[in-house]
């Protein structure tokens, strides 16, 4: 007879089979049992987190960074609640995770017992799927059919609620199933015929426009390579949403940079302007359209996506192809070297003229600013911090507001999975504790959490666990006492009513960094900066480096609700420029 | 410029909407008919009836009958957002004009009142298959099987004649001749 064991064997065994190695995590009474198992299986490392949303940014980052889907262990009540920022943040930016909770005992299960809550009631909206357990035998079947819908298709959070009585309750343990059933949901559902078809749309195009997104990234390093040929092959431009930065290198010349709200002058004009866009795993998002009746209007739309759900959803499309990128790409690179193959003829000198017209959008350098030598600008900041960590493979996560668009403008991603932002939900709070999880992943890479001081407050308390497990992660706080991008939005839309967007009182974040036990380092002045950046690189350990900005610096440029790509707000240089010149922005 | 004085767009002109049923395959777990019907009001879809039951007790599946009003863009994400789901086997939608398919309510209404008004209650209801489930001297309760808009006309004809209480479900579909959905 085979052995029994206990759920919370099962738990782990599940766990080592799925070749998980770090779990983050928070005890508490209903997951006593999960916990004591914990000793037995020297393969899994637990990281203790100091709050449950912090596990759950953490495990984002893990995953992010790795490609590995993230593990959560965290209690019931509480501790579910806790995390549902997490995974709601994690469903909205397609990250996978897999979140074990804690519940009350199947008998008290209904009625308001200590830590009770509906969890699987209250995290349905925000997860691909959930499970509650309610029988011992259902467990090991449940945890690997989780680990399946977190990493296939669109990835996504998934949790899996476990009854103390289950953790405790016996059973054989079953291993995961090799044949996958796919329940009618297979993912590459393009055909050749489509393939041809965007081929032919590529040949025939005279303004195109690569548009890349998240979904390269979620397709593996093998989609950026194949993405890369694709862009090489058609001597396309290509643009990227905020989370598809790294997929193309931000340093090339067919890149222009991200696109949308805060995207660069050159990137919004061609998608307004062109007349083919191809969306490669992105997914039209309101900070990326603008004004979706005047978004793109006299272009060809081709939209790939392995998510059906995704197509038609806000921009009708012309061709959609549903499937994996990195299947997708490589198909397309293929159809287009065999025909040139038979007649060498390519398209580049059809778009000679497009270009011209980008480079003529190029000169206007959108994402200038005025430099100063008295106080330390927040975009001359990230540019600083890039110049000096370019070569180091460094691995960047950031907050929500200002600075976040500051980096995503600024610092250069050349590789994919080595920029992690919360961009569908906009946390702020997620930088630090993601920042915790790249560095358990890529425990030698340099990790940095380009912050503002606002958003890093709201999980401070990770700090702690960086400094128990030794992560030298870096926290660069572009401190301009402000919730800067409220502050932005009402300066240009609400008269200048800055309604508690001011932060009085704040820490002293020098201190803050001696009562964690990390280093602190401040900067107030340009002079000093590159060389305190350098003593934050080479201090081993984790710092805070408190970085005092210019605070009354707006995020430019930048495309007002409601209008068009085509009527973006620049920067002061031109802003100034357009006071002498009249209409200057109707260059085109 | 007009300033927005919101961080988000202004809604584009609206398409016209269509009533649409949707007939939705699921396992029968705990559940699904929260994750069905949560994700209509997580998204802002309409929901005007809704008929479930198991209908196959071997493979544990459960038919789910949606009617919904939508534009062809919200009816086309409904349906794909709905395949999304884990426990979601298949779905079908079709036009309520749909002369293919045929769609039915059932509808109980307790009459009371004289003898002669009871009749003049079952006469009116001559056209949906009346049937008379339960009677008394002064009471009847009766069962209808029509369309919505004719159940809601029945409903106000019958006021006036003794009805009391009327109990209704929600629309069931069937497609016509050997076909079925697909």
């Amino acid at each position: 007879m085979p052995k029994l064991l206990t759920g919370a064997e099962i738990v782990f065994k599940c766990l080592e089979d799925q070749k998980v190695e770090h779990i983050f995590g928070y005890p508490g009474g209903a997951v006593l049992p999960i916990y004591d198992e914990l000793k037995n299986h020297p393969s899994i490392k637990h990281i203790l987190v100091r709050h449950e949303q912090g596990a759950g940014h953490a495990a984002e980052g893990y995953a992010r960074s790795s490609g590995k889907p993230g593990v959560v262990l965290v209690t019931s009540g509480p501790g579910a609640t806790n995390v549902v920022t997490a995974l709601t943040d994690a469903y909205m930016d397609s990250v996978p995770l897999v979140c074990i909770s804690g519940q009350v005992p199947t008998h008290l299960i209904g009625t308001d017992a200590f830590q009770e809550c509906d969890t699987t009631g209250i995290t349905r909206p925000c997860t691909k799927h959930n499970w509650l357990v309610k029988d011992i035998n259902d467990l090991s079947k449940i945890i690997h059919e989780a680990f399946r819908v977190a990493t296939t298709g669109r990835p996504g959070p998934v949790l899996i609620d476990i009854p103390k009585d289950i953790q405790f309750a016996k059973t054989k343990y079953k291993k995961p199933n090799k044949e996958k059933k796919l329940n009618g949901k297979s993912h590459n559902k393009f055909s050749q015929d489509q393939i041809d078809e965007l081929v032919n749309l590529l040949s025939k195009s005279k303004k195109p426009i690569i548009y890349s997104g998240g979904g390269v990234i979620n397709s593996g390093p093998k989609a950026s390579q194949a993405l890369r040929e694709f862009v090489e092959l058609t001597g396309f431009p290509i643009t990227s949403t905020l989370q598809g930065l790294g997929a193309y290198p931000g340093d090339d010349n067919q890149f222009l940079g991200m696109l949308g709200m805060h995207g660069t002058y050159e990137a919004n004009n061609a998608m307004h302007d062109c007349d083919l866009l191809i969306n490669i795993g992105a997914r039209f998002d309101d900070r990326i359209t603008g004004k979706i009746d005047e978004f793109s209007p006299n272009s060809k739309k081709v939209h790939i996506d392995i998510d059906p759900s995704s197509i038609n959803k806000i921009i009708k499309v012309d061709l959609a192809i549903v499937g994996d990128v990195t299947s997708v790409i490589s198909k397309i690179n293929k159809t287009i070297s065999k025909r040139k193959n038979g007649h060498s003829k390519s398209n580049k000198s059809n778009i000679a003229k497009w270009w011209e017209q980008i480079e003529k959008w190029r000169e206007k350098d959108s994402l200038n600013f005025v430099n100063s030598d008295e106080s330390i600008k927040p975009q001359h900041a990230v540019r600083r911090l890039y110049e000096i960590t370019k070569n180091k493979d460094t691995y960047v996560t950031t907050e929500v507001g200002q600075h976040q668009m500051w980096a995503a403008q600024h610092y250069k991603f050349n590789k994919p999975n080595r920029w992690m932002t919360s961009g569908g939900l906009g946390t702020m709070g997620y930088g630090l504790p993601a920042a915790v999880g790249v560095q358990i992943a890529h425990p030698e890479k340099l990790v940095i959490d380009i912050a503002g001081e606002a958003s890093v407050l709201m999980t401070m308390q990770e700090m702690s666990t960086a400094v128990q497990y030794n992560l030298p992660i870096k926290i660069f706080i572009l401190n301009n006492q402000y919730m800067g991008m409220v502050r932005q939005w009402q300066e240009l839309l609400h008269e200048k009513n800055y309604s508690e967007s001011y932060s009085e009182a704040l820490p002293d974040f020098m201190k803050m960094a001696e009562a964690y036990g990390c280093k602190g380092i401040k900067a107030d002045s340009p002079a000093e900066l590159d060389d305190k950046i350098q003593e934050m690189i080479d201090y081993d350990g984790p710092v805070i480096f408190d970085c005092h900005v210019d605070p009354n610096e707006n995020c430019f440029p930048m495309i007002p609700s409601g209008k068009p790509h085509n009527q973006m707000i620049l920067g002061p240089n031109d802003q100034e420029e357009n006071k002498i010149k009249g209409k200057g922005k109707a260059l085109v | 410029m007009p300033k927005s004085k919101s961080a988000y767009s202004i809604p584009s002109k609206k398409q016209k909407s269509d009533t649409y049923i949707f007939v939705v395959w699921v396992d029968n777990e705990a559940g699904v008919l929260a994750r069905v019907v949560g994700l209509f009001s997580g998204r802002g879809y309409n929901i005007e009836s809704l008929a479930v039951a198991e209908v196959d007790a071997v493979k544990n599946i459960s038919r789910i009958t949606i009617v919904t009003t939508g534009t062809p863009q919200v009816i086309d994400q409904i349906k794909l957002q709905l395949t999304k789901l884990v426990p979601v086997h298949k779905v079908a939608e079709f036009k309520r004009e749909d002369k293919d398919v045929i769609f039915k309510e059932m509808a109980l209404f307790k009459v009371v009142g004289k003898r002669n008004k009871i009749e003049k209650c079952l006469n009116a209801c001559k056209k949906f298959n009346p049937v008379i489930l339960d009677e008394t001297k002064t009471s009847a309760v009766i069962q209808i099987t029509a369309l919505r808009r004719e159940i809601d006309v029945m409903n106000k004809k019958l006021k006036p004649l003794g009805l009391i209480s009327t109990s209704r479900t929600g629309a069931v579909a069937m497609t016509r001749g050997a076909k079925i959905f697909n």
